[in-house]
């Protein structure tokens, strides 16, 4: 096959990309989509089964409302119009982790359709996405493949089953094509599956780890010469999961398609998997025929109708959604759009907001998250939200500063004690020791031994520039090891030269 | 043979709540009747002597405390069609696939039967998954009709039908696709009854065809099948497709029609269910059915149905589609049968599945999956599924003018081992009269209606959704007339 890719800019240069995402969601529901099974992660294997996620003979499947409400929920949030009635539809195929050898899912009578996201891209640019559908489905068993060396199935010796995840609602939301994404297709693609994680994170319906798999996204590809129209063959790449692979997925599929295109050879529509450690995709099984499914109309479940009535009051149920969020907080707190795109970036809008609430300033909160205790995520190599400080914790040192017990300096230590484990910001000013010295008598000895070490200060003082005072209280401060209320040490040194 | 396995089951479970006689000692009885018998009928897959004595011996002390019965038929023994699943017994479906597996649970009907304190004898051989007319597509060997052991009872439940013809049960449950409790019923001169579709829970029925299949009674008179409908009918909310209403009150219409006054009700004789096609003898049980119900004060009207000529057709698309795709998951990844041939699941999927299915499993998986094709779905699927609404439509306009239709309940007698079972069309064919009931979701049950030439014919009676209660009542009023129908002895 076709062996170096084409530079990316060079792509551009003579291509448009048009781009696709299909992004499975797993509900956090109790139980699973078509029985009362638990569906938490992590149990021992086959212990969250029943005869019917086990599709023994006999066994039915009964509709999860709670799933459905999830569904909608999601649909509504996305500007979709939510379908007044609809079936489910069985996609039969032969897999030893699906136990009744079809998947039921909503096949073309989707519980939600036709909406839009609009996502933010780097430089602040709003890129609106379309959105075809969202879809409820079941999951399937996972297989473990035992021996051989690449855990695939080809090689192994033997292969373990766990149905734990089979029959866990999904949702899986598929975008119109997106065109006109031109050299931003990596970036619009990330930014739309950010959104959307942040949108699902904000109803609360799924945990959306992509490191986890609750959260699975397929990304679609084709190029069409620039300017041509002409749709080229897509290829489908499954197993991107994680953010930066998203991104990563989509660029190398357009440098791959390039070459294969240059070379004056065909893409073949096939489904490619993502390899995480050299970001590049390989083919997936070749198929020998077109996959048939075999759709038909689920006959062991009734229709979903949803009425009106239950649309609207799950309507009334959608959260502050995060662009609407975003934009009240910018008026809030008076944000220019870069600041904003740089709180967002950095992932401190809800530290912010929950230091904020807890009782401190807009802009001191903003400026310890940012500055103080971003540099000391960044020298930790974690994000900020997994920092060992609350925002609590982080307003409670900002109100001893606006009170006077910490200065700036002070307060940088006792947040230090807090990350070191030291206990509470108050624990730690008391076992350090870091109270600002506000005895009068202590500092004026100070203030006087400071105006006489440097006599031709104090003389600029007198003769009123108090603008030099600040070398005094420097000095001052230096020599109470900077627990002085540097304010109260500028009153007594304007004092002292009265 | 013992009197008691003569007695209807409402007469035994008056004599064993009356403590005139245990339920042990009936459960007994029928026991040792299948002992006698069963070796020349093989009615039965498996006989569970030991839990049935435990169940009555239950049942014996709950009376003896003075407890009042379970249900109206508390005590009484039953055969249960082996598509149901049983926790403790094996459950087979009649198919090699499943041979000597034992599911961790209980059907809805098991459990209901249960909790009424039915005696379980054990489970009855059917056409494999339930696709046949003859129980000739058992993997476990053919059942005989007791009227004369080189025909064969009827399928798919012909081992139900016959354990009732036979004596071995005063009851029996069975399960109608396309007429898989009527079709046994008429070969054997016993009542079997489709309820409507949802009137009683598919949970733990293991499925051939999900939007026809309807589990329901059998028994040997329309009283003892009323009995057992109320017993296992009703709302399950295990299967999304059960109705949630109450059960119609089919035992208080069984016993006003068995006063034998049908004044002012209509009856329906459905044109296209007659005539052509139908043996004479059976045409003529039936038009002699008819004057009696006439002479029941009931007025006999002739009804329409032109749909229903596309029945049979559209059955054997969506029958076969939903087969293909329910039966998917007998893989021998999780449970039954398994062929260790071939180094990959799908090497072994694929000769399990070569080993473990029957021919006619095959034939309907295969057609099945053809009508579900890309490209085909249209013209096979979608199109039966349109004739479906046509014949509901059918029905619709028939009930208007009839509160209940009639018709022969299959087109022949009972018919030889070995006959149609290379014919598949012909086999079909079994199920004319029955089919369009399974196809709109409505109520029919088949009566005896005498013999022709020493064989038993089935009088069909068709009720809307949901309208068992004036079935039953039609149904009582004309068994009245009528002396039951007897079996010849069976030979061991
Ligand atoms: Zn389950």
């Amino acid at each position: 096959m076709t062996a170096s890719l084409v530079d990316f800019d060079d792509v551009v240069e003579r291509y448009d990309p048009m781009l696709g995402l299909e992004v499975h969601v797993e509900l956090n529901t109790n139980t699973k989509m078509f029985c009362g099974c638990p569906t938490g992660f992590g149990a021992e294997p086959n212990t969250q089964v029943c005869p019917t996620c086990l599709g023994l003979p006999g066994s039915l499947p009964v509709v999860n409302r709670a799933a459905v409400e999830s569904a909608m929920r999601i649909g509504l949030a996305l500007n979709c119009s939510i379908a007044p009635w609809g079936r489910f539809a069985r996609k039969n195929y032969f897999y030893p982790d699906m136990p009744k050898n079809f998947q039921t899912s909503q096949y073309d009578e989707p519980i939600a359709v036709d909406g839009w996201l609009d996502v933010t891209l780097d430089d602040g640019e709003i890129f609106r996405v379309e959105i075809e559908r969202a879809h409820m489905e079941e999951d399937t068993g996972k297989s473990l493949h035992v021996g051989g060396a690449t855990g695939r199935i080809h090689g192994a010796e033997y292969s373990l089953l766990d149905y734990n995840r089979a029959g866990v609602p999904l949702i899986e939301i598929v975008t119109k094509m997106i065109p006109g994404t031109r050299e931003r297709a990596p970036e619009v693609a990330r930014a739309y599956v950010t959104a959307l994680r942040d949108l699902i994170k904000s109803l609360g319906v799924s945990d959306v780890r992509m490191d986890q798999g609750s959260m699975r996204c397929d990304v679609n590809l084709s190029l069409s010469p620039r300017g041509s129209g002409i749709l080229g063959t897509r290829s489908e790449t499954k197993n991107v999961n994680s953010l930066r692979s998203v991104e990563r997925a989509v660029r190398y599929e357009m440098c791959r398609h390039a070459a294969v295109l240059d070379a004056g050879e065909k893409i073949v529509q096939e489904t490619r998997h993502f390899q995480e450690d050299t970001a590049t995709t390989r083919s997936g099984r070749v198929k020998e025929t077109s996959e048939d499914y075999r759709y038909f109309p689920e006959p062991d479940l009734v229709p979903i109708a949803p009425s009106a009535e239950w649309v609207e009051e799950l309507r009334g149920t959608l959260p502050e959604l995060p662009w609407a969020r975003r934009a009240r907080l910018q008026a809030e707190w008076g944000l220019s759009d870069e600041e904003l795109r740089d709180l967002v970036n950095a992932g401190a809008l809800d530290l912010i907001e929950a230091t904020v609430a807890a009782g401190a300033p807009a802009g001191e909160a903003r400026s310890w998250w940012v500055a103080y205790l971003a540099q000391q995520a960044n020298a930790r190599e974690v994000t900020l939200d997994a920092l060992p400080i609350t925002p609590a914790q982080v307003a409670r040192v900002i109100a001893l500063v606006a009170g006077g017990e910490l200065n700036n300096k002070l307060a940088r230590q006792v947040v230090d004690g807090v990350l070191a484990g030291e206990g509470e910001p108050d624990a730690v000013v008391e076992a350090r020791g870091l109270k600002v010295v506000s005895d009068d008598g202590a500092l004026i000895a100070a203030v006087d031994e400071a105006l006489a070490a440097q006599p031709d200060v104090a003389q600029k003082i007198r003769d009123g520039k108090v603008a030099a005072a600040g070398a005094i209280v420097g000095a001052v401060m230096k020599a109470t090891k900077g627990q002085a209320d540097a304010k109260r040490v500028r009153e007594l040194i304007i004092e002292r030269c009265g | 043979m013992s009197d008691l396995t003569r007695l209807t089951a409402a007469d035994l479970a008056a004599k064993i709540h009356s403590r005139e006689v245990s339920a042990v000692e009936v459960a007994q009885a029928h026991l040792d009747r299948i002992a006698a018998v069963d070796g020349g009928v093989h009615a039965f897959l498996h006989v569970a002597s030991d839990a049935a004595l435990a169940s009555a011996a239950l049942v014996d002390d709950s009376i003896a405390a003075g407890t009042a019965p379970a249900s109206p038929l508390a005590g009484v023994p039953l055969a249960l069609k082996d598509v149901f699943t049983t926790a403790d017994m094996p459950t087979t479906a009649g198919s090699r696939i499943l041979e000597g597996w034992r599911p961790p649970y209980d059907a809805t009907v098991t459990a209901r039967l249960r909790a009424a304190g039915v005696t379980i004898l054990g489970k009855t051989n059917m056409d494999e998954f339930a696709m046949g007319s003859s129980t000739e597509y058992s993997a476990y060997g053919v059942t005989r009709n007791p009227w004369d052991p080189s025909r064969v009872p009827g399928g798919s439940g012909g081992g139900s039908a016959a354990a009732l013809a036979a004596f071995e049960a005063p009851l029996a449950i069975g399960t109608d696709t396309g007429g898989s409790i009527r079709q046994p019923a008429a070969f054997t001169g016993t009542v079997g009854v489709k309820p409507t579709y949802g009137g009683v829970s598919r949970y733990g029925l293991i499925a051939c065809a999900s939007s026809l299949d309807q589990g329901g009674p059998c028994a040997r008179t329309v009283l003892d099948a009323a009995l057992l409908h109320e017993v296992i009918g009703g709302h399950d909310p295990l299967d999304s497709t059960s109705i949630d209403s109450p059960v119609p009150s089919v035992v208080a219409a069984a016993r006003q029609g068995a006063d034998g006054d049908l004044s002012g009700l209509r009856v329906g004789v459905v044109r296209e269910l007659g005539g052509e096609g139908y043996q004479p003898g059976v045409q003529a049980s039936f038009d002699a059915a008819l004057r009696q119900l006439e002479k029941l004060g009931a007025e006999v009207v002739e009804v329409s149905c032109p749909h229903f000529e596309y029945g049979l057709a559209a059955y054997y698309l969506i029958l076969p589609s939903e087969v293909s795709s329910n039966l998917a998951r007998f893989d021998a990844m999780r449970y039954g049968l398994r062929v260790d041939e071939g180094a990959s699941a799908e090497a072994v999927m694929a000769a399990t599945r070569e080993a473990g299915f029957g021919p006619e499993v095959k034939r309907r998986i295969i057609l099945g999956t053809y009508a579900l094709s890309s490209g085909y779905y249209d013209a096979y699927y979608g199109q039966a599924q349109k004739v479906r609404t046509l014949i509901s439509r059918d029905f619709a306009a028939a009930f208007a003018q009839a509160d209940v239709l009639v018709s022969p309940a299959t087109p022949t007698t009972a018919f030889p081992i070995g006959d149609k079972v290379d014919d598949p069309l012909a086999m079909y064919l079994n199920d004319l009269a029955t089919i369009p009931t399974n196809l709109a979701g409505t109520a029919a049950m088949s009566v005896p209606s005498g013999l022709s030439d020493g064989l038993p014919v089935g009088l069909q009676i068709m009720a809307p959704a949901l309208g068992e209660a004036v079935m039953y009542r039609v149904a009582a009023a004309y068994e009245s007339t009528r002396e039951p129908l007897v079996a010849p002895e069976v030979s061991a």
